[in-house]
């Protein structure tokens, strides 16, 4: 079996390719899916300490954590459509009328 | 090198490399496209760690149903051309690859330090960690409030997204 810590490595990769993401990317829907890379990687973890201590409760907590990326996908792409109707663009620099 | 070793370094190198591609393309459809490699290579990653429903759910959770609402969202929106969206390298992003860059040599650090270790004694109920029943009976008793508030989550997000994408905006 493969040792625990080589998946927390691969999960720490590749959560860090989606804070790059994030950071960088100024497309709105491109930096959604920088989220959901990292909420991705977070889940690889929490199954990877679930297998290594040999409990359940991390793999429940996966499932929890996937409905809410659910909705939250839902509830950010309606922002996303509506932001589209009111500014024309996906573009989070043009998206500052909270910026100061 | 077993077949389970073969298996990890191959959907890692898989799941790390198509991550890198969905941040890294102009167009926002094949970075949608690549995001769904991404997700069948942790299903596999999961299965390699014996959660079986895990990888089931994420095929048909992620895979299956976020991916084709972000799909239809980038279709609908007409996103193809990516042109007006500047990607010259500007100090902000050449600072935020560097942090993040520092903090995955911390995690590194950390990991290769102090990580947890590798116990053996787990392999043997690993087998049957994973499986529908044994997720279900947990969630069915231990979590039964979680997962009732779950629902509650949902309709939220039901009603919060149908009203922010009303036609009418007041």
């Amino acid at each position: 079996m493969v040792p625990i810590p080589y998946y927390l490595v691969l999960s720490a990769a590749m959560f860090m390719i989606g804070a790059v993401g994030v950071l960088t990317r100024r497309n709105a829907i491109i930096v959604f899916m920088s989220i959901e890379l990292m909420l991705n990687s977070v889940n690889l973890t929490l199954v990877a300490f679930s297998v290594a201590t040999g409990t359940i409760t991390g793999q429940v907590l996966v499932f929890f954590v996937m409905t809410v990326a659910a909705a939250e996908a839902a509830v950010g792409l309606a922002i996303i459509i509506a932001l589209y109707r009111r500014k024309q663009t996906v573009n989070l620099d043009e998206i500052n009328i909270l910026k100061w | 090198m077993t077949l389970g070793h073969i298996m990890f370094y191959v959907l890692g190198a898989g799941g790390v490399a198509s991550a890198l591609l969905v941040v890294t393309r102009r167009n926002p459809i094949i970075s949608a496209l690549y995001l769904i490699v991404n997700f069948f290579c942790l299903a596999g990653l999961y299965l390699t760690l014996n959660a079986q429903f895990i990888a089931v759910i994420q095929i048909i959770v992620y895979a299956g149903a976020i991916m084709v609402l972000f799909l239809f969202v980038i279709m609908l929106l007409n996103l193809g051309d990516d042109r007006k969206l500047s990607d010259a390298i500007t100090v902000r992003k050449v600072v935020g690859a560097g942090l993040t860059l520092g903090l995955f040599m911390e995690v590194l650090y950390i990991l290769l330090t102090a990580g947890p270790a590798d116990s053996e004694r787990a392999e043997a109920a690993g087998i049957a960690l994973g499986t529908v029943e044994a997720i279900g009976a947990q969630l069915f008793t231990t979590f039964l409030f979680p997962f009732e508030v779950t629902s509650l989550i949902l309709t939220a997000a039901i009603v919060g997204a149908v009203v922010m994408a009303k036609k009418k905006l007041d």
